[in-house]
C-alpha cells in the first residue's frame, strides 16, 4: 500500500461512507423482517391478546353502578353508614330519578344483578321497585323515602345502602377479594360467610390434584423415558409410537374411553367382578370423583412428561454409568449417583409442563370429576356461561393466568421456551 | 439394556421386573385408546363387553353405531361444521405463521424475544382463559357466535405450532441459497417459492397438521366463542358425554383414532424426510 493521504472515512461504491451504508442496509433488513412478522403480530394482537386484556380489564371494571345510578352515588357520598340509619330523603329522591331513567332504558335489572352478587335480595328489591317507580311523577310525588319504604322495607336496611355505596366506584378490587373468599365490608375487607367460601378450597384442590397428577406422571414416565433412551434406535422408535399415539389422539376420545372404562357398569368393574375381587353388589365408584380425574389426567398428560425426559436422557453419555461401574459402583449407586442427577433437568421440565397444563384443565375434570374432582377452571366456566358473574370469572381467570405465567417464566429459565419439542 | 451373562439372580429379577413394569405402563398408555375400538362395534347399547362379544359371536357385533353417526342429523351437522372450520383456520395460521417464521429467522430482528413470546402465547395460556377472554372480547365486537369468530379463534390457537415447527426447520437453512437465487436475478417472491419453500415444506406441512388437529380437536374455545350453529364434532361429543351418553360416541372416537394414526404417520414421515434433507441424521 502506498502512503495513504486520504484519512477520511472508508467509502462504499456509491460514495457514501461505508458505516452509514452498512447501517442503512441493516435497517432495511430489520424493516423487512418486521414487515414479514407484522401481519401475524397484528393478527395475534387482535384475536388473542386483546381478548386477554379485555378479561384483565373486566376483573376490576365496575362502571355499571355509577353509570346507572349516577345521582344516587353522588348523594350517598354524604351518608355515613356508622349512624346505623338508612339515608335521608335526598338520597331517595336521587334514587327515584335514577330508577326512572334506568327503568326506561331497562338497565335497572342489570345493576340489580350486579349488586346481587354482593348481597342477595337486592335483585328482587330493584325489580319490585322498578315496576312502581315507573308510575311515579318526579315533580309531584315527593317525598320518596316513605314511598320506597312502602314498596319494601328493605330500603330501610343499612346493609343494602352500604352495598351500593361500597360498589359505586368505577373500578373495584371486589372481584379479586371474592376470588379468595373475602369481600368488601363496611370496615374494609372481611371474610365471606363460611358456606359461600369455596374459592380457596378450589384453588387448593386444583394445586393439590395437579401435584398428584404431576407426581404420578413422574413415577410412570421415568421408567418409560429411561427404557426409550437406552434401547437401540430401531426398537425405541417403535415403542415411541406407543407414546405418541395417545399424544395425537383427541382429548375427548381419551376422556370418553376413561368414562367407559371407569363407570360402575364399565370394563374395569366387570373384570374385577369376573375375577372375584369385587362383589357384584358393591362395584367400585371410580368416576365422578377425584380418583377418576387423577387417573384420566395422568393418562392424558403422561406424554408431556415422557417427551422432555426422553430428550434429556438421550443426551446423557452412557460411558459415565459404565465408568462408575468400572470403578466399583453397584448398579443402583451408578444410577442414583451418576445417571439420575443428570436426568434432573428433564424431570424439572416435564414437571413444570405437566403442572402448567394440569392446573388449567377444563374438559376432563368437567366430564369425569363429578363435584369433588372439579378444578378452578370449571368454576370460571360456570361463572361465564351460567351464573353470568363475568367479573368474578375474569378475576379467577386472571389469578390462574398469573400463576401459569410465573411457572412459564421459570420453565423458560430452566429449559427455554424455544426448546419446546413437538413429537 | 442387554443382560450380561455374569448377572446375579438379583440383577436378573430386577432386569425382567423393570421390563414388566414398562410393559404395564405402556399398557396403561395404549389400552384405553384401543379398548374403545371393539366396543364401538357392540350390537347392544352397552359400554362394556357383552357375553356374546367375549364369545366372538357374529351377532353380538354390528355397525349400528356407525350407521347412527352417518344418519343422525346432529352428528352430520357437527361433522360438516368441523370440516368447514378446521381447514380454513389451518390455512390462516399456516400462511401468516410461515411468513412470520421466515421473518423471525432473519439474522437481525429487533425485539425478537418479546415478539416470540406474544406469538407463542396462545399455546401457553390455559384454554379456559383464552376461551373466557375471547368470549368477552368477541361479544363486544360482534364475532361471538359466528363462523368467522370460531375460525379466527382457532387460527390464533394453531399459530404457535406453525411458528415452532417452521422456525425449527429454518434453523438448518443455508442463507447463501437465497442470496444465490437473488444474484441470479430472482425477485424475493420467486426466491421464496422456488428456493426456500421446497426446503422448508416438511416443516410447514407438519406445522399445518398440528394447527389442523388443534382446531379439529378443540372444544373449550368453541364452546364459548361458537353458538349452536358452530357445533363441531368435539362439541357434540362433549355434550354427549355430559348429558345422554350414547354408544355412537365410541364409533366417532374410533374414527378419530384412525385419523390420529394417519396424521401421526404423516408427521413422522415428514420429520424424517426433513432431517434427511438437512443432513441432520444419516440414512
Amino acid at each position: 500500500m502506498s502512503d495513504a493521504t486520504d484519512t477520511g472515512p472508508v467509502l462504499a461504491a456509491d460514495g457514501t461512507p461505508l458505516k452509514r451504508s452498512l447501517q442503512r442496509a441493516l435497517r432495511a433488513q430489520k424493516l423487512r423482517a418486521l414487515a414479514l412478522i407484522a401481519p401475524l403480530l397484528i393478527f395475534i394482537l387482535v384475536t388473542f391478546i386483546a381478548p386477554i386484556a379485555d378479561m384483565l380489564f373486566r376483573s376490576v371494571e365496575n362502571q355499571i353502578v355509577s353509570e346507572t345510578l349516577p345521582r344516587t352515588v353522588i348523594a350517598l357520598k354524604e351518608w355515613d353508614a356508622g349512624t346505623g340509619e338508612a339515608p335521608g330523603e335526598a338520597v331517595f329522591a336521587a334514587l327515584a330519578a335514577d330508577m326512572k331513567v334506568a327503568v326506561e332504558a331497562k338497565t335497572h335489572t342489570k345493576v340489580a344483578v350486579r349488586l346481587n352478587y354482593q348481597k342477595t335480595g337486592i335483585a328482587s328489591l330493584f325489580r319490585k321497585s322498578g315496576r312502581q317507580v315507573k308510575r311515579w311523577d318526579l315533580g309531584a310525588d315527593a317525598p320518596f323515602r316513605e314511598k320506597f319504604l312502602d314498596i319494601d322495607e328493605d330500603w330501610g336496611d343499612v346493609e343494602v345502602w352500604q352495598t351500593i355505596k361500597t360498589y359505586s366506584s368505577p373500578y373495584t378490587a371486589g372481584y379479586f377479594l371474592n376470588s379468595v373468599d373475602l369481600e368488601l365490608g363496611p370496615d374494609g375487607m372481611q371474610a365471606v360467610d363460611e358456606d359461600l367460601a369455596i374459592y380457596r378450597l378450589l384453588f387448593n384442590r386444583t394445586i393439590f390434584m395437579s401435584l398428584v397428577i404431576m407426581g404420578s406422571c413422574v413415577l410412570l414416565g421415568y421408567p418409560i423415558a429411561f427404557l426409550l433412551a437406552n434401547l437401540p434406535l430401531r426398537s425405541s422408535n417403535l415403542l415411541m409410537i406407543l407414546v405418541l399415539l395417545p399424544f395425537w389422539t383427541s382429548l375427548l376420545v381419551r376422556t370418553s374411553s376413561w368414562k367407559v372404562l371407569l363407570q360402575q357398569q364399565g370394563v374395569i368393574n366387570d373384570i374385577l367382578v369376573w375375577a372375584g375381587l369385587v362383589d357384584d353388589a358393591n362395584r367400585l365408584v371410580m368416576i365422578n370423583n377425584q380418583f377418576g380425574t387423577i387417573v384420566a389426567m395422568t393418562h392424558i398428560l403422561l406424554p408431556f412428561m415422557i417427551l422432555p425426559l426422553y430428550s434429556v436422557m438421550k443426551t446423557i453419555p452412557p460411558s459415565y454409568v459404565r465408568a462408575a461401574k468400572s470403578l466399583g459402583a453397584t448398579n443402583w449407586t451408578a444410577f442414583w449417583r451418576v445417571y439420575f442427577p443428570q436426568s434432573v433437568p428433564g424431570i424439572g421440565a416435564g414437571c413444570i409442563l405437566v403442572f402448567i397444563l394440569a392446573i388449567g384443565y377444563y374438559i376432563t375434570p368437567e366430564l369425569v370429576g363429578g363435584t369433588d374432582g372439579t378444578f378452578i377452571s370449571n368454576r370460571i366456566a360456570y361463572h361465564i356461561s351460567r351464573s353470568g358473574n363475568w367479573g368474578l370469572g375474569a378475576a379467577l381467570g386472571t389469578i390462574l393466568l398469573a400463576v401459569v405465567l410465573v411457572l412459564y417464566w421459570v420453565y423458560d429459565k430452566i429449559v427455554g421456551i424455544d426448546n419446546v419439542s413437538l413429537g | 439394556m442387554e443382560l450380561p451373562p455374569y448377572a446375579t439372580p438379583g440383577q436378573r429379577i430386577w432386569h425382567y421386573g423393570f421390563k414388566v413394569i414398562c410393559a404395564l405402563i405402556f399398557f396403561f398408555l395404549i389400552a384405553p385408546i384401543l379398548v374403545i375400538i371393539p366396543l364401538s362395534f357392540n350390537a347392544e347399547d352397552f359400554f362394556t363387553f357383552t357375553p356374546g362379544m367375549l364369545a366372538f359371536k357374529a351377532e353380538a357385533y354390528s355397525l349400528k353405531h356407525y350407521e347412527d353417526f352417518l344418519t343422525n342429523p346432529d352428528w352430520q351437522q357437527a361433522l360438516r361444521n368441523s370440516v368447514q372450520i378446521a381447514p380454513v383456520a389451518t390455512i390462516l395460521s399456516v400462511s401468516l405463521g410461515t411468513l412470520a417464521a421466515v421473518g423471525l429467522s432473519q439474522p437481525h430482528v429487533p425485539f425478537r424475544r418479546p415478539i416470540m413470546a406474544i406469538l407463542i402465547s396462545p399455546m401457553i395460556v390455559p384454554l379456559i382463559i383464552s376461551a373466557a377472554g375471547m368470549y368477552f372480547f368477541y361479544s363486544r365486537i360482534g364475532l361471538q357466535g359466528t363462523y368467522s369468530g370460531v375460525v379466527l379463534a382457532h387460527a390464533a390457537l394453531g399459530i404457535p405450532f406453525v411458528i415452532i415447527t417452521v422456525t425449527a426447520t429454518l434453523v438448518g437453512f443455508d442463507d447463501s441459497l437465497t442470496r444465490a437465487s437473488a444474484s441470479l436475478g430472482a425477485d424475493p417472491v420467486r426466491t421464496f417459492f422456488k428456493v426456500q419453500m421446497p426446503l422448508i415444506l416438511p416443516g410447514v406441512i407438519s406445522g399445518g397438521l398440528f394447527a389442523f388437529i388443534t382446531s379439529f380437536d378443540e372444544v373449550v374455545v368453541v364452546l364459548f366463542v361458537g353458538s349452536a350453529g358452530q357445533k363441531t364434532l368435539p362439541w357434540q361429543m362433549f355434550t354427549g358425554l355430559r348429558e345422554q351418553i350414547s354408544p355412537t360416541i365410541l364409533a366417532v372416537a374410533t374414527i378419530l383414532v384412525a385419523i390420529s394414526i394417519a396424521l401421526l404417520t404423516t408427521v413422522e414421515i415428514l420429520r424424517r424426510r426433513s432431517e434427511k434433507l438437512r443432513g441432520m441424521s444419516p440414512g
